[in-house]
């Protein structure tokens, strides 16, 4: 099932992630699926919105009512349909967070819950618009699905296997060009984290957009002489247990780093499993139980510490932790 | 127009209901009397009547869809299913003991017949217009039956279920407001009154039709008549209704969520049990 082929260099890929995702989507429509994907407003945002006039069924504007738009959701997938509604990840979690639990988990239904432009990814639109607390809310949601797509291979992979997989999920989503993890046509396995790189002295655990930065940091610690693994842990939930475990036994030291406040995400996630498994140093890059701000994202890395340099900084210190 | 004989039908039916209502109560000594008495009229109306359903099958692909929006009236959901056949009604004492199939709110997973989870008021109302929507796209002649409570819509999601319907042409949609007036901290219009439930709904774009006695069947039946015959617009009926209704000790008074004494209980059973007698 896994067949992941790591791209040669991580250059800027061509597509934007929305393209991929809404090429994705019309493909399913195009091939019979149920597939019905939904907006509030903002299907312009996710590339969506050239298709809508072609599939007028199956590509539905809800308007600027992000509840109605998942309870919505939750009536077509009683009638069997596959429903993608998405929003910017600030409203597909806390503004229709009720809507979402019980509507779609509590009654056991099957939504794909889509947030794009998550934490810093939001830029120019500001803290109101910056969700760090987007998974935190949704890992609370018994039976949910959490999975942050790293690059189009990816966005085109995991959505696919989300219609194809009965149960709620939230993907976690940039809309813009990212810079390439892996070769198109890989495929990857819901639940299991992916090892970019392997190394001795540490882990660096990340997922969605620090998964460069955590692929850059690892160059540099290369240079001082040390040796780290890094995992792409693009299911937050359910989390990789048997590679935490095992980065933890064999490398002796964690540094998670996730564009999300560090609690409630990734880095509580991966602490969690540590603590009743395996406790090790574990260093947590991520946002510091902070709001956003606005500015762009190259400004906003730095700002919130999520850069390649922090993560230098935080490996280091986990070292030393490792050490005495 | 019903038939005299159906009118008569269905307000037994009606009586029925409301009779194994008070018995969910009187196991478990505590329940949402006021909001489930105000409907039992519609519950016979449209299991007894209106909604083309097979209680044998229920599932049913061509079926008629309801949705409990108003969730906390679920014993008169139950009361209406098992009196129809869905389950045996010898399970209605079970409400809300451990383990129960009929939960205090609605829940699909649990009890045969009930289409959708409820519970979180404006919730069902739209699921109702995503099922309207699915059926619609499926070709299917159904229509979707969804009821809301007078309280109900000061929640912000019914107001976007309003806009949506019309918007999308949900015409197999028809809903229904228990206009009881009352909500958990007193009257509606107190609390945060909604006013005029009618005008607003004609605004957005629905056809309206005002029942001036929402406890009569063979006004409920020529409401639901009505809305089948317009293709054109989703139908909201609203039902003018009495919270408690044909409970002696709950008419009037606060019943919400409220202590049913087995005493209590047993003159309301009998005073029902005459009632029904009598028609």
């Amino acid at each position: 099932m896994e067949n992941v082929i790591l791209a040669k260099e991580n250059g800027m890929e061509e597509l934007e992630m929305r393209q991929v995702y809404a090429k994705t989507i019309t493909g399913m429509i195009d091939e019979g699926e149920p597939v019905v994907a939904l907006d509030a407003d903002l299907m312009r945002a996710i590339g969506l919105l050239p298709y809508q006039k072609d599939y007028p069924d199956n590509i539905l504007d809800c308007g600027i009512a992000e509840a109605n738009m998942m309870g919505v959701a939750a009536g077509l997938s009683l009638e069997g349909f596959v429903p993608f509604p998405h929003s910017f990840a600030v409203f597909s979690s806390r503004r229709s967070i009720d809507q979402v639990f019980m509507s779609g988990a509590y009654a056991k239904l099957n939504i794909k819950v889509v947030g794009s432009d998550p934490g810093i990814c939001a830029g120019l639109n500001g803290g109101t618009h910056q969700a760090f607390e987007d998974v935190a809310l949704m890992r609370c949601v018994p039976g949910m699905t959490i999975v942050e797509p790293t690059d189009g291979a990816m966005v085109r992979d995991l959505t696919r296997q989300a219609a194809k997989t009965y149960g709620m999920f939230y993907i976690r989503m940039n809309r813009l060009k990212v810079e390439r993890i892996y070769e198109e046509g890989s495929a990857f396995e819901i639940g299991k984290a992916v090892q970019l790189r392997d190394g001795q002295d540490a882990t660096i655990i990340a997922a969605g957009r620090e998964v460069i930065e955590a692929l850059k940091a690892a160059e540099e610690l290369r240079a001082k002489g040390i040796q780290v693994r890094v995992l792409d842990m693009f299911t937050i939930k359910p989390i990789d247990q048997e590679a935490i475990i095992r980065a933890a036994k064999e490398t002796g030291a964690v540094i998670t780093a996730e564009n999300h406040n560090i609690i409630g995400g990734l880095g509580s996630a991966v602490a969690e499993v540590l603590a009743e498994h395996c406790p090790v140093p574990l260093e947590r890059v991520g946002v510091q139980d902070e709001f956003g701000e606005v500015g762009p994202v190259s400004w906003l890395k730095e700002r919130f510490g999520l850069s390649a340099e922090y993560i230098v900084q935080k490996t280091e210190k986990a070292l030393l932790r490792k050490r005495t | 127009m019903i038939t005299a004989e159906k009118e008569r039908e269905l307000r037994r039916f009606a009586a029925d209901i409301r009779i194994e209502c008070m018995k969910q109560f009187r196991a478990i000594g505590i329940g949402h009397v006021g909001g489930v008495m105000s409907i039992c009229d519609l519950m016979a109306c449209l299991y007894g009547e209106a909604m083309r359903v097979d209680p044998k099958d229920p599932h049913w692909e061509q079926r008629d869809r309801f949705i409990m929006s108003k969730g906390h009236a679920g014993p008169a959901m139950y009361a209406a299913l098992a009196l129809k056949g869905y389950f045996d009604p010898k399970e209605l004492v079970t409400l809300n003991q451990p383990g129960t199939n009929l939960p205090s709110h609605t829940d699909r997973n649990r009890t045969p017949g009930v289409d959708m989870t409820t519970g979180s008021l404006g919730q069902g109302f739209s699921s109702g217009l995503g099922i309207a929507l699915g059926c619609r796209m499926k070709k299917l002649q159904n229509d979707v039956y969804i009821l809301l409570g007078d309280g109900e819509c000061q929640e912000g999601q019914v107001w976007e279920c309003a806009m949506f319907a019309p918007a999308k042409r949900l015409t197999n949609v028809i809903a229904f407001i228990d206009n009881n007036k009352l909500q958990l901290d007193g009257s509606v219009e107190d609390v945060s009154g909604v006013h005029d439930f009618g005008g607003k709904f004609r605004e957005f774009g629905w056809q309206v039709i005002d029942v001036s006695d929402g406890n009569e069947v063979s006004q409920i039946m020529e409401a639901i008549h009505q809305a089948k015959e317009d293709r054109e617009h989703p139908s909201m009926i609203i039902l003018n209704t009495k919270k408690g209704k044909g409970c002696f000790f709950a008419e009037d008074v606060f019943n919400h969520n409220i202590p049913v004494a087995k005493e209590q209980a047993e003159q309301a059973l009998a005073e029902l049990t005459a009632y029904k007698d009598s028609l």
